[in-house]
């Protein structure tokens, strides 16, 4: 058979079962991130059947799926109101970086994977799934809670954390010597701080580039002008997704709006393929030895991150059910820890770290809106109101 | 009369107004970025948590406003009138010969004139609270005053013939 037409097959034909696991993951209320990986896994090497032919569409597919992730997450944010945010939270945020990233560096540093793979790890476990977790509040009905701002002023934080922490792992995983590394790492920052400080200033002038009424030029424009700085942060070791995403904050107003429109529906595609090439890249029969691992990870590292809700909740003056809320909705975690696994798999850090992220991301994705459903049922409320009497007794 | 009205800011959805009533509940209404709005009322046993949430249309949202802006003139104008004495509401409808037809309320000068405030002009089913002076008097116009007898014949005089 000729190569683009076995090309199109592989393709056609795993885009299909993609929709058709889509539809089940809707009917059962959980994220399809994860079928998408299973889908990956089982096409992938040491799948049962490898896919050969498409290998090189779903690795471009997937850069372009992480690029326009994170441009349409900045495209959500205004930089002032990232700024805004920080200035606010700080404190929840750095409870949130202590609590969540320590447990995964010290997993990573017990099964001797090296530093390079202890702060990959940290950001795995460190970052909840703002898609995901947004997605939820809205389906729950949360959205005019009082705990809800929290929970989106820690999502906000860790998105901006990400545009520091991605640029320092892309530097960390291609330093070689300690003096190199720190100055890869200097360069990385200066540059995300450059960035943002353009954006924050001249934010309305790089929007004026683009016109808002006619969708055609706008999304080529948009596209461009993404995959141009994505490229260009690469190449400086400023990963490509925080070149990204950094578009996205600079874009404001109605461009910004009519952008994440025209956009939407190429991410989800190629986030889709993102995630299906993480799986195809993993070695699936790695996954089982990762599997007690990552469960224990994910136990643990859902507890912080109920404590972080918790506590952050808690500093907000919100009522006991409130901090419950915000604590175990913020347990899932998703697309960041994939993008973060797959930049130090990409880059030679210990390939053991990709069937373990993706067991990780499978359970807590998977767990995750469960979990965050408890808070509304009857028995967590009556427990909740027993509590409440005790403590007046 | 103060009312407390709290602004959230909800980053990458909207934002949030809270309205916490004298009797301690809060109603809120979310503004999403894409102009959906969503009008939740709070759980009495959890203060943080909305019971329940309701999604509202464009068309929803501006009946709802009308329906609470309308009732909230009309009944501030009975209990201001109930409650001194000389003073009066009244509604006044413009008259089709009226020399005000089609220029704006501010040309009347009815507050300099006759110490009346025009607290709403009734135009059909829509009612506009505090009228600008820059608000067109237009055939049909119903327009509600408030002030002391001879004052309220006064401007029914002007509204009908011009100033005397």
């Amino acid at each position: 058979m000729h190569q683009t037409t076995l090309i199109l097959i592989e393709v056609g034909a795993l885009l299909l079962g993609m929709s058709l696991l889509g539809r089940l993951a809707l009917r059962i209320g959980i994220s399809p991130i994860p079928f998408y990986l299973v889908v990956g896994l089982f096409f992938g090497e040491g799948g049962l059947v490898p896919f050969d032919a498409s290998e090189d569409f779903f690795e471009v597919g997937s850069e372009i799926g992480v690029i326009l992730l994170l441009a349409l997450l900045g495209l959500e944010y205004t930089a002032q109101e990232l700024f805004a945010n920080l200035r606010q939270s700080k404190a929840a945020g750095l409870i949130d970086a202590t609590l969540n990233a320590v447990p995964g560096a010290l997993l990573a540093l017990v099964l001797g994977w090296g530093p390079v793979a202890a702060v990959a790890l940290a950001g795995i476990t460190w970052v909840s799934s703002s898609g995901v977790v947004a997605k939820m509040l809205r389906d729950l009905g949360r959205l005019s809670n009082r705990e809800t701002p929290v929970v989106l002023a820690i999502l906000v934080i860790e998105d901006l954390a990400m545009a520091f922490y991605l640029p320092i792992l892309a530097a960390l995983v291609v330093g070689v010597s300690l003096l190199q590394g720190a100055v890869a790492v200097a360069v990385a920052v200066a540059v995300v701080a450059a960035i943002l400080f353009v954006a924050l200033r001249f934010g309305s002038v790089i929007s004026r580039i683009f016109t808002p009424e006619h969708p055609e030029p706008l999304l080529l424009g948009v596209l461009g002008l993404t995959m141009l700085v994505a490229g260009l942060a690469a190449e400086v070791n400023v990963s490509s997704a925080v070149g990204a995403f950094l578009v996205g904050i600079a874009l404001s107003g109605r461009v910004a709006r009519q952008a994440s429109q025209v956009l939407t529906p190429l991410r989800d595609l190629f986030a889709a393929v993102f995630f299906v090439f993480f799986g195809l890249a993993t070695d699936a029969r790695e996954l089982l030895s990762m599997l007690v691992p990552a469960a224990l990870l994910a136990a643990a590292t859902m507890a912080t991150k109920v404590a972080t809700g918790y506590l952050a909740a808690r500093r907000n003056g919100i009522g006991v059910p409130g901090r419950w809320r915000a604590g175990l909705a913020l347990t899932p975690r998703g697309e960041f820890s994939i993008v973060i696994a797959g930049l130090a798999v990409g880059a030679g850090v210990e390939p053991r770290l990709a069937p373990l992220a993706t067991a990780y991301v499978l359970i807590t994705v998977v767990v995750g809106p469960f979990l965050a459903r408890i808070p509304d049922s009857a028995w967590f409320k009556d427990a909740v109101r027993r509590q409440r009497l005790a403590s007046r007794a | 009369m103060s009312v407390r009205i709290e602004k959230v800011d909800l980053p990458g959805i909207g934002v949030r107004h809270d309205l916490l009533t004298e009797s301690g509940r809060r109603l809120s209404v979310v503004s999403h970025r894409d102009g959906e709005r969503d009008l939740a009322l709070f759980d009495l046993d959890d203060p943080d948590a909305s019971s329940d949430s309701v999604p509202l249309s464009d068309d929803e949202a501006a009946a709802l406003a009308d329906l609470l802006g309308s009732s909230v003139t009309m009944s501030r104008l009975t209990s201001l009138a109930g409650d001194a004495a000389g003073l009066y509401t009244e509604q006044l409808s413009l008259p089709t010969d009226s020399p005000y037809l089609n220029r704006p309320l501010g040309d009347t000068k009815a507050r300099t004139r006759t110490r009346v405030s025009i607290v709403a002009i009734v135009r059909g089913e829509k009612v506009i609270p505090s009228p600008t002076p820059a608000e067109v008097l237009r055939p049909g116009d119903v327009i509600v005053a408030v002030g002391i007898r001879e004052g309220l014949d006064h401007l029914a005089r002007i509204v009908a013939h011009g100033p005397d």
